[in-house]
């Protein structure tokens, strides 16, 4: 039986402003362990204020976030960078790799803030970028590769702390298809090795291809559709049907 | 489950930064290097010139007075009676007396053929045989007067006038032409901190000055050592001693005063020199705040990666107030490191020893700190009060 990763219960969020926005309006979603998670919708959707939600990089004005059973409602800064550390992964359309560090460095930096000595970082960086394909560039610079190396160099960042959940936000946006579309298989792969991973997206050609697929329109969750057994590990029983304020 | 950076991680984090914009860390480091290294170089050439003087005192020594004619009722031009050394003598705490007279209307020179009015200030002075003892003198070359050399025509130059003369060694003999005679030159001095006056006399013996110059015997300047622990004492009594009838027409002094206000007056340039320093240290500190404002600016997607990675605002604020700190005293070292040197140069080649106070590293170090953190504690504080997804949003 797969445990619930990330659950979210009447999310709302309302950036203040004239007139005020309404971002996300209501949005229950619940995300299990070992799941692949396609969230796609136009630019204004909400996207990205559901992915910081989600990553308790922003909070929401009202409703309830849990990650990996933990309702982050009332947490502390501490205990927020605490969670994101050790629970969460994240990789950004634009890489943000820091220059002036070599690739494994920067893939280390990835646990970093879990106190980690450096030398275990680093053995553990090199492991990741073995597995995503990047085991022969440690050494290199951000700015000696190519776009798509690029991201390979964000993914195993993301993956070296083995976090509950991973969330990709437009992981191909930056990048050509024939890199986007490797990008898709390496996320496909290492969701099949049993890792959790959402993808935010507002491809629908990516989302189809995803068994769980999310679409957000206007702030609001306007289908929800797991396919059954199109995954390997766990089934989506779990998964709740959510559709806001309903 | 708790956020955590290591201290050694603090110091990585903190160096990457610098470490990717060499130039300008450089550069902002430099106005923080330029004010510690004048505060540190004034105070180390200030430092190693006092303690010059302070080596000349020590050797020199306090417990030197000088007893000489003042000005007479009516300001006519007073003398000390006969009995003056033999008195001062008497005096228990005075360990030696030796007395000096200008012998009035001599002259020396090179040559009989220089007209008398180039005399080029240099008296010519009749002197006890013990006044090398007294004023703790050497010869630079020679011998100093002695009761046989004293009832001849023999002189001892001060430092001065055989450099006046063209004299520097006494290799082969020499003669000078005093008062209207052939003197032999038997020895030149060592310059006398105590006694300038004397650098630039020509001494001859008492016997001497009597025969050959009709010098009548008078006492002008009378130099005296006592007890080091009762020099004021006897100060006080030195007046009366030299001249019971009229003890107000006597001078008495003590030379090591004003090579003592020497030393406090290099104080106060001092303290000038080091409030330019901190003008500059001043202007450094501001061009730091500078560079880590912009920095904060330009790496808002680092601050909101990290933020993502787990770091806490804390560790943020830390991040940015370490970098600070690491310029301003890697600025502070470079300051430290060439008023060092700066010091080190001025001093030797003046043939001072090189004192550079600990004071003055210690203090260097720790107000580039000081102003590291003053001008980091803002910037620090703007990027960790920005949101994680104001930082990730890209322009």
């Amino acid at each position: 039986m797969s445990r619930p990763v990330l659950e979210l219960q009447g999310v709302t969020k309302r950036y203040r402003g004239e007139p005020p926005v309404e971002a996300l309006r209501g949005v229950s979603l619940t995300i299990v362990e070992g799941e692949l998670v396609a969230i796609v919708g136009q630019s204004g959707s909400g996207k990205t204020t559901l992915v910081h939600v989600m990553g308790t990089l922003e909070r929401p004005t009202d409703g309830q976030v849990r990650v990996a059973g933990q309702d982050v409602f009332e947490m502390s800064d501490r205990e927020l960078s605490g969670l994101r550390a050790w629970r969460l992964g994240f990789v950004f359309q634009q890489f943000f790799l820091l220059d002036g560090l070599s690739v494994v460095e920067n893939v280390a930096n990835g646990l970093l803030y879990r106190g980690v000595n450096q030398a275990d970082r680093r053995r553990l960086a090199g492991r990741a970028l073995g597995r995503v394909g990047l085991g022969h560039r440690l050494s290199h610079q951000p700015n000696q590769l190519s776009g798509g190396e690029r991201q390979r160099v964000a993914i195993a960042r993301a993956v070296v702390g083995e976090p509950a959940v991973i969330l990709a936000d437009e992981p191909t946006g930056n990048l050509d298809s024939a890199s986007g579309a490797s990008i898709m298989d390496l996320l496909r792969d290492l969701n099949d090795e049993g890792r959790t991973i959402v993808i935010i997206t507002h491809n629908h050609e990516i989302a189809d291809s995803i068994s769980h697929n999310v679409e957000l329109r206007d702030g609001l969750i306007v289908r929800d559709a797991a396919v059954e057994g199109s995954f390997a590990s766990p089934s989506t029983a779990d998964t709740r049907w959510g559709v806001a304020g309903e | 489950m708790n956020s955590r950076l290591t201290f050694l991680d603090v110091f990585r984090v903190g160096g990457l930064g610098l470490r990717s914009r060499r130039l300008r860390a450089l550069l902002s480091a430099l106005g923080v290097s330029i004010g510690i290294a004048a505060i540190v170089g004034v105070l180390g050439i200030s430092a190693s010139s006092q303690a010059r003087l302070l080596a000349q005192l020590d050797a020199l020594g306090t417990n030197l007075l000088t007893v000489s004619p003042g000005q007479a009722l009516g300001g006519a031009q007073a003398y000390l009676p006969q009995t003056a050394p033999g008195m001062i003598r008497r005096v228990g705490p005075v360990l030696t007396v030796s007395a000096t007279g200008t012998v009035p209307d001599a002259h020396v020179f090179r040559t009989d053929k220089i007209p008398d009015v180039q005399s080029g200030g240099i008296s010519v002075r009749a002197a006890d045989v013990t006044l090398l003892q007294t004023l703790n003198a050497t010869v630079q070359h020679g011998t100093f007067l002695n009761p046989v050399t004293a009832q001849y025509p023999a002189v001892v130059l001060g430092a001065s006038t055989a450099q006046y003369l063209g004299i520097t060694d006494l290799r082969h003999p020499i003669q000078v032409h005093l008062g209207g005679q052939w003197f032999t030159v038997i020895g030149i001095l060592q310059p006398m901190a105590l006694a300038p006056n004397l650098d630039r006399a020509a001494l001859v013996g008492y016997p001497a000055a009597h025969t050959y110059l009709h010098f009548d015997g008078e006492y002008t300047t009378i130099y005296l050592r006592t007890d080091p622990n009762q020099v004021t004492d006897v100060q006080a009594v030195l007046a009366r001693t030299a001249n019971p009838n009229h003890p107000e027409e006597v001078a008495v002094s003590r030379p090591s005063d004003v090579l003592a206000a020497r030393v406090a007056a290099q104080g106060a340039y001092t303290s000038l020199f080091i409030g330019l320093g901190a003008v500059a240290l001043l202007v450094g500190g501001v061009a730091i705040a500078n560079t880590m404002l912009t920095a904060v600016l330009e790496r808002r997607s680092e601050i909101g990666l990290r933020r993502a990675l787990g770091a806490t605002e804390a560790h943020v604020a830390l991040q940015f107030l370490t970098e600070s700190l690491l310029l301003s005293s890697l600025g502070g070292l470079a300051g430290v490191l060439l008023g060092s040197l700066a010091t080190s140069v001025y001093a030797l080649s003046n043939h001072w020893t090189v004192v550079v106070p600990l004071l003055a590293v210690w203090g260097g170090i720790a107000s580039a700190l000081l102003v590291g953190g003053v001008a980091g504690l803002y910037p620090a504080m703007r990027a960790a009060r920005l949101t994680p997804t104001d930082a990730l949003r890209t322009v």
